[in-house]
């Protein structure tokens, strides 16, 4: 979990809930499985049929607006994405992501020096991403010390399973 | 029920007379627990006590599942859980149907309130929220509920379980964003148009983590359904929380339904806010939200005449009786264009009664429009008004994301109730000054 390698998949600014996983999915399940094959339809249809286990989506700005759907976060990381990188994220998506273990990375410039398909490394320890590519390398932004925790256990339903308490308590 | 404040008498009175605080700083300084008795700044980290928490049907089946893993037998007080069964109410499929069966089981085991059949945002605001209160929803539009003075904000379902253990969540202080609304409304233009306008100024990550706080002499003429479009659609900027304070408007609608004030915040004087947006309304006019973004701004008289197959009048935004009220003024003697359908979903029970009592919803119908029981429905594509493939909707709801409202392929536009009826008028999207004159 800590360290991470894998292909980028390129999205745009303002990737909202309704496209990562459409209500009407979302409405008639909770099994991640079934909300994997429905992951960003409304741009591409194939994308989870695409995705290889440990690829990352690589994003601009305001990542997860829209809905408070944990769905989306779930849908994601049953595709087998294991990290989304991305210049800045809406608050809600940001929370839920961490809450359910998938590492959400702020880097304000690495989209901009990526493309789709290439080889990323991301050190979650020493907080920094890699472009394998084309060799740019840059540092993450650093999360409060709580959500780090929560992460490295997996999340949220983990952490209190093994301590018995909340990170923020 | 009862209200747990934390803060001490004093410390009380010395955060609510601070003239430096914003509004979300001081109630956040009289919640917080990590630290009772210190003062909340924005960007600082806190623990916080929350005094009422909601979910819905398309939340709560999952923080069941999360409270029933993390071990959890019993809330961790059933009078600040409230559950609504509205995003596809009544069900329309089997498996919905058993979601909602397991919401009313938990219900039940818990002894907290559900309810269904209401909006959750409409019926929290009619039954339960009162200023000063700290409320936190797993619906992404609890914003709403700030229209009374409440600092009312929402996250996913496994924190929401999370709160139903302990009572307590973590929370960044917002910075603030002042919006200021002064100068005469111009006919025609309504809270849905100032809040459009605003979002396609600041776009819609432009109070992203941040709290809006409303104000100025239009906002203080508004009644509470004009204040909670404005919070309501707050979220579509991305903030973390919409704010009208408490005055006597808020004082009279809490009267009406017996409630009284827990805490009445004002934001202090000399409070630091990131960004103060003075918007003179005089100018404004009838705005619209072009497919595929909330913050694609343009007047309503730009793009007039595109021809539309479903006008749609609901959802938490612009449901409530006087947005009905509007629509019948507008409606009353007319017809929707043969070949649209105007779908009008009212935001309760209450708000259909009163619609039925005053004879909007009669004038409503003679009009051609079909009256749904409420549910969020069209405005989330699960029914009541689901697009098919290459439609067009004129919606007076709060996203036009791609596939929203239905097919991947379908458009959404979002106006004011008054655009949205007008459209349906004429079949085609239309200025409602047209009809006001």
């Amino acid at each position: 979990m800590i360290f991470l390698i894998g292909r980028a998949w390129k999205f745009s600014d303002n990737i909202d809930t309704d496209v990562i996983i459409p209500y009407k999915y979302k409405a008639r399940s909770i099994d991640p499985k079934e909300l994997a094959e429905h992951c960003m339809e409304g741009i591409d249809p194939n994308f989870s049929k695409k995705v290889k286990k440990g690829d990352f989506i690589v994003a601009g700005r305001n990542f997860g607006c829209g809905s408070s759907r944990e769905q989306a976060p779930v849908a994601i990381k049953a595709c087998g994405i294991s990290a989304v990188i991305a210049e800045s994220f809406a608050r809600i998506f940001y929370r839920n992501a961490i809450n359910i273990g998938l590492p959400v990375i702020i880097c304000k410039d690495f989209p901009k020096e990526t493309n789709e398909g290439d080889l990323i490394e991301v050190d979650l320890k020493e907080g920094f991403v890699k472009n394998l590519s084309n060799g740019k390398i840059m540092k993450i932004n650093k999360q409060p010390a709580f959500l780090e925790r929560m992460l490295e256990v997996g999340g949220l339903i983990e952490y209190y399973k093994k301590f018995r308490k909340f990170p923020w308590e | 029920m009862q209200y747990a404040n934390i803060a001490s008498k004093d410390f009380q009175d010395k955060v609510l007379a601070d003239e430096g605080l914003t509004f979300s700083e001081k109630i956040l300084s009289l919640k917080r627990s990590d630290e009772p008795g210190k003062v909340a700044i924005a960007n600082e980290i806190i623990v916080a006590k929350v005094d009422l928490t909601m979910a819905h049907d398309g939340t709560a089946p999952l923080a069941i599942k999360v409270l029933d893993e993390l071990g959890i037998k019993k809330v961790w007080d059933n009078s600040k859980v409230i559950l609504h069964i509205d995003h596809t109410y009544p069900s329309s499929s089997e498996q919905i149907a058993n979601f909602h069966s397991i919401m009313r089981k938990f219900a039940k085991a818990q002894g907290c309130h559900i309810q269904e059949g209401n909006i959750c945002h409409q019926y929290m605001l009619e039954n339960y929220v009162v200023p000063g209160m700290l409320i936190i929803g797993a619906d992404s539009h609890t914003n709403t509920q700030g229209c009374l003075g409440a600092f009312a904000t929402g996250m996913g379902s496994t924190e929401i379980a999370a709160i139903w253990a302990s009572g307590k969540i973590w929370l960044r202080v917002p910075e603030s964003i002042k919006v200021v609304f002064k100068g005469n409304l111009p006919k025609g233009v309504y809270a849905k148009d100032l809040i459009l306008f605003t979002i396609g100024k600041i776009s819609c990550e432009g109070a992203n983590y941040k709290t809006m706080e409303f104000t100025g002499s239009v906002v203080k003429e508004f009644s509470i359904d004009s204040r909670a479009t404005l919070c309501n659609m707050s979220t579509e900027a991305g903030a973390k929380a919409g704010i009208v304070e408490m005055d006597d408007v808020t004082k009279e609608y809490l009267m009406s339904l017996g409630r009284e004030p827990m805490l009445e915040v004002h934001a202090g004087k000399e409070a630091t806010y990131d960004k103060v947006l003075e918007e003179d309304v005089e100018q404004m006019e009838p705005y619209i939200a072009l497919p595929h973004s909330v913050d694609n701004v343009k007047p309503v008289r730009e793009v007039e005449g595109i021809p539309i197959d479903q006008a749609f009048l609901g959802s938490c935004t612009n449901a409530r009786l006087e947005d009905l009220m509007i629509a019948a003024k507008i409606l009353k003697g007319r017809k929707v264009k043969e070949g649209v359908r105007l779908i009008v979903t009212p935001a309760s029970k209450s708000v259909y009664k009163s619609a039925l009592k005053n004879e909007i919803a009669s004038i409503l119908m003679e009009a051609g429009a079909s009256i749904t029981s409420p549910t969020c429905g069209a405005c989330v594509g699960t029914h009541c008004g689901v697009l098919g493939s290459g439609e067009v909707c004129i919606s007076s709801s709060n996203r036009n994301f791609i596939g929203r409202m239905g097919s991947t392929d379908s458009k959404v536009y979002l106006a004011s109730p008054a655009t949205v009826v007008a459209s349906a008028i004429k079949g085609v999207i239309t200025d409602p000054r047209d009809y006001l004159r």
